[in-house]
């Protein structure tokens, strides 16, 4: 099991929920196992197969699109955050 | 006996700014951490650099003529910059600036002489991008610079930070900079990459509060034209309480006064530096802590909790 952190603009697809355990041993297999759970995450999150490009997924604080992106491995207990990308700049 | 320099205006002093070593910050003798303070710059940010060079770009290419107005959405920094090189160069200047950025960052941006107009403060930079977006298209007569898609902005980095850099250091392993526009990373990644093309380009990305994210769908998302993704090896995510666990040690150990920014390229660069069993780490940091005084994070407990609601970077 892995937690997942949702931002604000998801959690009326999830009940509500700042975090939901999920299953899986990549990133991919942890977010099909969300999707299916609440089918409305779905089209927020994927494009044609892939992560959507305003979506960021970190693990272990780092963006997966460094790593193996939805390939990349999780392990038990770890922690991902999903994010909008958000502007920045100062 | 020389006479030392005399510059013949201040944005003659933008940039060259200096690197030091953080000996007292590197997890391992073997591991060189070197800092290059762009808080020195004549506003006391990076944003010099990029504001300087989207003035000189816009008026070489004819773009921008005497008496335009310049409009940009910004958060401080690159107002603050923008608003010294557009009264020593003659143009008005209005900055659309969320809500609540911090009260000094407003006044500065009034005492340098740009008006402002704000932004809905939960929708973050992206509120401003947004507002400022719409303003520019009624009213033609502005000319938006708009760093995050001036290309202007990441060559100021090629050309003056990476350079510097570059030509400072004998050997550099890895390069860590806070994301926001992607210019820095974008240009001085890719003129160190042409000296030192092993070196890892690490950017130090900011987890905001739930309060700035906004409330609206994924979809409004915002991804800088001038940012390449692929081009970083490196994207590190850190909270609001790291980057101020990482101001509070680099003043401690090294009495460099940070901000914010600066406290999470620190906090990602010993992440990084502890990974490596030798090397060069080179951290840019951006701006100064002076900015950020009035913040509440300075005294309290719950770091988070005083964060939350506002942009930082």
């Amino acid at each position: 099991m892995a937690a997942v952190r949702i931002p604000p603009t998801l959690r009326a697809e999830v009940g509500g929920s700042r975090e939901l355990e999920a299953r899986g041993d990549t990133v991919g297999d942890v977010i099909d196992d969300l999707v299916q759970r609440y089918p409305a995450l779905g089209a927020q999150l994927m494009q044609d197969g892939e992560l959507a490009s305003f979506v960021n997924v970190y693990l272990a604080g780092e963006d997966v699109r460094m790593r193996d992106g939805l390939d990349t491995p999780v392990g038990e207990g770890d922690h991902l955050i999903l994010l909008p990308a958000m502007a920045g700049g100062v | 006996m020389r006479l030392a320099a005399v510059a013949p205006s201040l944005l003659d002093l933008v940039g060259s700014t200096p690197l030091v070593e953080l000996q007292r910050l590197s997890p391992k003798p073997t591991v060189r951490i070197v800092a290059k303070l762009e808080g020195q710059n004549p506003t006391g940010s990076i944003k010099d650099r990029v504001a300087r060079a989207m003035i000189d770009a816009a008026e070489e290419s004819g773009e921008l003529t005497p008496g335009r107005g310049l409009l940009e959405p910004t958060s401080g920094n690159t107002g603050i910059s923008l608003a010294l090189v557009a009264r020593l160069r003659g143009y008005p200047l209005t900055c659309v600036v969320p809500a609540n950025v911090t009260e000094e960052r407003r006044r500065l941006l009034r005492l340098y002489g740009a008006e402002l107009v704000d932004s809905p403060p939960e929708e973050g930079s992206n509120g401003a991008v947004r507002l400022a977006l719409e303003l520019a298209e009624r009213d033609p007569s502005l000319f938006m610079p708009f760093q995050y898609a001036n290309d202007a902005n990441p060559r100021a980095h090629y050309e003056g930070t990476g350079t510097e850099i570059a030509t400072a250091l004998e050997r550099i392993d890895v390069l860590v900079a806070g994301l926001g526009t992607g210019g820095t990373l974008m240009g001085a990644g890719d003129r160190l990459r042409e000296s030192f093309p092993d070196v890892v380009i690490a950017a130090a990305e900011p987890l905001p509060g739930d309060e700035v994210m906004g409330l609206r769908s994924l979809a409004d998302g915002y991804v800088p034209p001038i940012l390449d993704v692929s081009k970083l090896d490196r994207k590190l995510l850190v909270t609001n309480a790291e980057s101020v666990a990482g101001l509070r040690l680099l003043l401690e150990r090294e009495g460099i006064f940070g901000g914010v920014s600066s406290g999470a390229v620190i906090h990602a660069a010993l992440r990084l530096a502890n990974e490596l069993d030798e090397g060069v780490v080179v951290c840019v940091l951006a701006d100064g802590g002076w900015k950020y005084l009035s913040a509440k994070f300075w005294d309290t407990d719950d770091v988070e909790g005083a964060m939350e609601r506002s942009v930082w970077w």
